[in-house]
């Protein structure tokens, strides 16, 4: 028979674990058995077609296209938005003048809503009297250039718009962290003559490590759906340069109701997900030091 | 540099301070541009979008010709119902599931709290197809509540939660039982006041997800009545107002100017919760 409070922590679990299962685990199996199902039509229901939505996937030069594009992505925007968090988090927490005004001036992107940043880069990335466009002239006589226009620079812009976005949200957790190291071991450190590159690499870093655990988790997972900016701006063009998984799946899903190989697609990103997700783990297990 | 340099060794860390000062400026003024051109652009006629003059002539037009251009009113309620309930249903069912992890362990809680944190890496973005057929199944279709929905049980909130309930000290659990306390009243009156910096952290961040989030919303509205801000500007801005940067950044800064005072006039505490909640 279940204790009083075995009882208690069941009630107080449900709500949380109903809604949890219900648009968490529910939708991820549910999308794993409508991909092997064709997309049902006004005429003709689902049936069951095996591995056939994965093998259109597999011959879509488009699917290539945008996992190529999303690992570039990935790839790119988690350690440039990490390694500039970590750097703003330390210039903030030191001695630098103006400390309070840069620090807001980091921040600001986090809550500035995607959206509404997307469209003040459209016009830094215009061609010719864009922003962009007036700096390299003015600096380097450069010509006009179509940043988001050609194949060449889209996906670059992209990067560039999510890593300004992340690296200020990274920033506070970091700077959390930097605080809550105790000075004494700075002073520890000061007195053996250390360095300040082998203090950093012997007593922050390490220390830092929790932090840069869960900050990389975000990343990985930004890295797969921040796609605000991208559907507003370019929609995945030109040419597919900048088509990323998720703006796959919501062409699939909601401009041409292929909802089967959306489905398939969304079974691809989540085994990368869960692949990431395992890598993580094992790696933290060995290097990451708890306090 | 200055008279208190005796000898030569400190003048090369000094350089790099030096160095180091510029970059972190020069990367701060970087990160506000765009903001500082929204503002630029909003507050002057249309012509000087991209003429960069000090002495053009100011102008609130702009503010007002997107007003009008579209129903902001109405996005803004919308957007600011979402993001309430949305907070209020995660404190709620947060609280109590942390609580749960936290202090009333049993057999297979701690697969439970695996199957929660599933939702760190899985979030409800990616399953838009899935959840869309769900909502439609609920008839929920183009409601402020399914906006909503799948995020009022975050794990996020779940975890950050438990952790803080964990470092709560016993003895004052058992202080208020024996006061008569109840298993909620011991929750709501040792616990939850003790969670202050964590709720406030979660909070904003909540907040500042809801109010800025966008695909989920793009996908399961579909009407004047329940899109969220977000929505509506990505609506307005696509539609015939094409190029005009001036009418666009007044938008822009409209539906960002709630969280972006927010932000400027707690920035400070925002910061601190997040140090004195232990996010780390």
């Amino acid at each position: 028979m279940p204790s009083r409070t075995t009882l208690h922590a069941w009630l107080m679990l449900t709500p949380a674990l109903v809604l949890l299962i219900g648009f968490t685990h529910y939708p991820a199996v549910a999308t794993l058995w409508h991909s092997f199902f064709s997309t049902p039509r006004a005429n003709r229901p689902a049936r069951f077609i095996g591995a056939e939505n994965y093998l259109a996937l597999a011959e879509d030069p488009v699917f290539w296209q945008a996992l190529w594009n999303n690992l570039i992505y990935a790839g790119a925007t988690i350690p440039l938005s990490i390694g500039l968090s970590l750097a703003m988090a330390i210039w903030v927490n030191g001695k630098l003048s103006g400390r309070t005004a840069l620090r807001i001036a980091y921040c600001t992107p986090t809550v500035l809503p995607m959206i509404a940043v997307a469209n003040l880069w459209l016009f830094f990335y215009t061609p010719d009297y864009g922003l962009l466009d007036q700096i390299t002239r003015a600096l380097f006589g450069w010509g006009p250039t179509n940043w988001i226009g050609q194949r060449e620079t889209a996906l670059g812009a992209m990067i560039a718009v999510a890593v300004w976005k992340e690296a200020g949200f990274f920033m506070i957790f970091y700077l959390a962290a930097l605080q809550a190291i105790p000075p004494n071991l700075y002073e520890a450190a000061a007195i053996e003559g250390a360095s300040r590159a082998r203090v950093f690499f012997r007593v922050t870093l390490p220390l830092l490590g929790p932090t840069t655990l869960f900050i990389a988790v975000n990343a990985v997972i930004n890295g797969f759906r921040l796609v605000d900016h991208i559907i507003v701006m370019t929609r995945g063009g030109p040419d597919n340069a900048t088509a990323l998984l998720l703006t796959v799946i919501y062409d699939l899903g909601f401009r041409f109701w292929d909802t089967a190989t959306a489905a398939a697609l969304t079974v691809v990103l989540l085994v990368i997900l869960a692949l990431t997700a395992a890598a993580q783990f094992l790696f933290a297990a060995k290097r990451v030091h708890y306090r | 540099m200055s008279a208190t340099t005796i000898s030569e060794a400190p003048a090369l860390p000094r350089l790099g301070t030096l160095l180091e000062t510029a970059a972190a400026w020069l990367l701060a003024l970087v990160w506000v541009a765009p903001l500082l051109y929204a503002v630029w652009a909003a507050i002057h006629p249309t012509g000087y979008a991209t003429r960069f003059e000090l002495l053009a002539p100011l102008t609130l037009s702009n503010f007002a010709a997107a007003w009008e251009a579209a129903p902001f009113g109405r996005y803004f309620l919308n957007t600011f119902v979402l993001v309430t309930m949305v907070l209020v249903a995660q404190f709620v069912l947060c609280t109590l599931a942390a609580f749960a992890f936290a202090r009333a362990p049993f057999r297979g809680s701690g697969i439970l709290f695996g199957l929660v944190l599933v939702q760190l890496m899985i979030m409800p973005d990616i399953l838009l197809v899935e959840n869309y057929r769900t909502m439609r199944a609920l008839g929920l279709v183009d409601t402020i509540l399914s906006i909503g929905l799948p995020y009022m049980a975050s794990a996020f909130g779940i975890f950050l939660l438990r952790q803080t309930f964990k470092q709560v000290p016993k003895e004052l659990e058992e202080a208020a039982r024996v006061e008569g306390c109840g298993t909620l009243g011991i929750l709501l009156r040792v616990y939850v006041p003790l969670a202050k910096p964590t709720y406030l952290a979660y909070g904003l961040t909540s907040v500042s997800y809801h109010w800025n989030n966008f695909l989920w919303p793009l996908v399961i509205t579909n009407s004047v009545e329940t899109r969220p801000l977000t929505v509506g500007l990505s609506v307005f801005a696509s539609t015939d107002q094409g190029i005009d940067w001036a009418i666009i950044s007044a938008a822009t800064l409209m539906t960002s100017a709630p969280l972006l005072l927010g932000f400027l006039l707690f920035q400070r505490q925002f910061v601190q919760s997040f140090m004195r909640a232990g996010i780390k």
